[in-house]
């Protein structure tokens, strides 16, 4: 196994993917870079460096620079995908989905249903999102909730190097739309990441970590600062499970349920403000499913109602923190 | 420009189909068996027959909300199409799309819409495909003049020449965005094809209530795009003979203005009186077009009605291919 951060993991799992299957292409905007600069068309390889080298390999005609129009990108990869390609459109900032909404919305979460199943539209759409940056209320947000709410897409948040190798060649390889969000924190973790063509199928969480008193779900990078918050509660002789459900959509519901189900007790982390949120929905999820196994109220560890703010001591506000995710796991335990 | 008599029957066959389809539909909405919301095609026939006589399979085109045209010209099967629009689970589309979301993407039809301008991106797109597979076959946009005011529209026409690709977008000028003319709601002095010049790409003029003068024009832009792999644009002009849909009481028409428009702009008048110009045939053959496409839909209408009706166990099939 190579050690690699995620966007070295992104960068050779779509690198793979483009010289197995020619049909994969790109589209966005910079992800070559550079086009009709002086610098030359390499110039750039994507803002987050996702894709650099790859205009190189591949050409200009399967890696395709485009022009600053969101719901020409997404709208040109629904098209693609209808006539038989497996398009990567990059969305610079998940924020952007309120430009592009409709080909997101009605379009390509729609076709195979509207159709009649008479159709696939496999589009893998990248949202790098996230908070933590000072990159100010529009391109700071973490809008996974918001497409989890609609049917017909699916929807990925990898948190390790590892699973955005193999939720990226799951969504490469399957027939569905994929909504692949990428944390702009996340990009320089670094991990193990398997050889080959590793796959890790949708709708299977993984355990961050196993202690039994509390569950704790948490969701993107909102996972690492669940696992401090367990780390320090273990040396405390608290143990939590973290769950990093890895996709929304579809959700691993039964390792949630059976983690609560033995610890009684829940906290969810949820990098959004918390109304309509993945937060309320696992709450949902567990008042329904599981409520005669709760020994205390569910908490909810979120941002603010808020956009999120520019100056860092009001974004470090608005980001939930490790600490507030200690304090809710005490408030479980301290309940009753 | 001489068309072989195959060529000139089967074009009228197709806007036959069209129009007979749509006065059908337009009387059985009338029964309330038919739900929802229906836009009629009725008058634009030659636009939709005239572009797609010169297509074949795997060219693709995507339609409108409008689209009903389209999907006939494009080789949809009628009597499947009747039935999706009466809501019936071996519909086209089984019962689940209706009027404004008919698609068959084996036959390139790629989706009718009911997003106004929601189309274009997504031909642009697969002129892309069709780009990277080096097969030289087209994609078009159908657009209305309503969809011309739409910012994908624009974004769909920019990226197309930026990325050099075989996308048309066909303007069908009917001269109504809804309920509003397009002497208000189109700046350019009514003009749409001269928008697509503007984005750099060329564009054709033609009457998109004859087929001989869309067919011939659509055929010098087919030309050019296939030789060229660039993009290109056509504005037609056509009419609209029904309102924006079925129950809209079109208030905001002149007085005998439906009237003139069947006088005088009826693309199956116009096809009559022009056909001897391209070869001959004979005015008992389109006639008896006539008479065995009427036999076809009541066919296809009463197969729709007698058709089963969706299953509500079926409500959840089909949002994935597997989840």
């Amino acid at each position: 196994m190579a050690i690699m951060t995620i966007r070295d993991a992104i960068n050779e799992t779509i690198r793979e993917a483009m010289r197995r299957d020619k049909d994969v292409i790109m589209l966005g905007e910079d992800i070559a870079g550079g086009a009709g600069t002086a610098g030359g068309q390499e110039a750039i390889g994507g803002i987050w460096g996702t894709s650099v080298g790859l205009v190189g390999e591949f050409g200009p005609e399967r890696v395709i620079d485009t022009p600053i129009s969101e719901s020409a990108i997404i709208g040109a990869a629904a098209g693609a995908a209808l006539a038989g390609k497996r398009p990567i459109a990059e969305l610079m900032f998940s924020d952007f989905i309120g430009v592009c909404g409709d080909q997101l919305i009605n379009q390509i979460a729609k076709f195979r249903y509207m159709f009649g199943g008479n159709t696939r539209c496999p589009v893998v759409v990248r949202l790098i999102y996230g908070a933590g940056m000072n990159s100010g209320a529009q391109h700071s947000q973490a809008f996974y909730n918001l497409l989890t709410a609609i049917p017909g897409l699916k929807v990925a948040l990898p948190t390790t190097p590892a699973d955005a190798k193999g939720l990226m060649n799951e969504a490469l390889m399957g027939d569905d739309p994929v909504m692949f969000f990428e944390h702009k924190a996340l990009f320089g973790k670094k991990g193990e990441v398997p050889e080959g063509l590793h796959r890790v199928p949708f709708g299977h969480a993984r355990m961050a970590r196993e202690g039994g008193d509390v569950t704790i779900v948490a969701f993107g990078r909102m996972v690492s600062f669940a696992e401090k918050a367990a780390d320090a509660l273990a040396e405390q002789g608290i143990g939590c499970d973290v769950i990093d459900p890895r996709t929304t959509s579809p959700l691993d519901e039964e390792a949630i349920l059976d983690s609560v189900e033995q610890t009684g007790r829940l906290v969810v982390v949820d990098e959004s403000p918390p109304r309509c949120s993945m937060a309320t929905d696992i709450l949902a999820l567990v008042s329904e499913k599981a409520f005669t196994s709760l020994d205390a109220p569910p908490q909810m560890v979120t941002a603010p109602h808020s956009p999120v703010p520019f100056s860092k001591e009001l974004e470090r506000a608005w980001v939930p923190s490790p600490d507030a995710i200690t304090a809710a796991v005490r408030r479980t335990l301290d309940w009753g | 420009m001489q068309l072989s008599r195959d060529a000139l029957l089967h074009a009228y066959r197709q806007m036959a189909t069209i129009r007979q389809f749509e006065e059908r539909l337009h009387e059985e909405i009338k029964t309330g068996q038919i739900p929802g919301f229906t836009h009629l095609y009725c008058g634009q026939e030659a636009a939709a027959v005239g572009v797609c006589e010169h297509l074949d399979n795997e060219d693709m085109i995507v339609s409108t909300h409008r689209g009903h045209g389209h999907c006939i010209a494009k080789g949809c099967d009628v009597t499947g199409m009747m039935k999706e629009i009466f809501g019936k689970r071996d519909g086209l589309c089984k019962g689940r799309g209706g009027s404004m979301h008919i698609a068959d993407t084996t036959i390139g039809m790629l989706g009718a819409n009911g997003i106004v301008g929601a189309g274009a991106p997504q031909a642009v797109g697969a002129a892309i495909a069709a780009k990277l597979d080096g097969n030289g076959k087209v994609a078009i946009a159908f657009s209305g003049d309503g969809a011309c005011n739409q910012g994908t529209t624009f974004e769909a026409m920019n990226l197309a020449v930026v990325v050099g690709v075989p996308a048309i977008f066909v303007f069908e000028n009917n001269h109504y965005s809804e309920h509003t003319g397009v002497g208000y709601a189109v700046g350019t002095s009514r003009d749409i094809a001269s928008r697509a010049e503007a984005f750099g790409m060329k564009a054709w003029r033609a009457n998109g209530c004859d087929f001989f003068d869309t067919y011939k024009v659509m055929g010098e832009l087919l030309d050019y795009v296939r030789k060229e792999g660039k993009p290109a644009a056509i504005e037609l002009d056509t009419e609209r003979f029904y309102g924006h849909f079925e129950g809209d009481p079109q208030r905001y028409r002149a007085k005998g203005e439906v009237e003139r428009l069947r006088e005088t702009r009826d693309a199956l008048k116009i096809y009559r009186d022009r056909v001897g110009e391209f070869g001959p045939v004979d005015m008992a053959e389109l006639d008896a077009i006539d008479s065995e496409t009427a036999a076809m839909i009541d066919a296809a209408v009463s197969e729709a009605q007698n058709a089963e009706p969706c299953d509500p166990a079926h409500v959840t099939e089909d949002v994935y291919v597997a989840y």
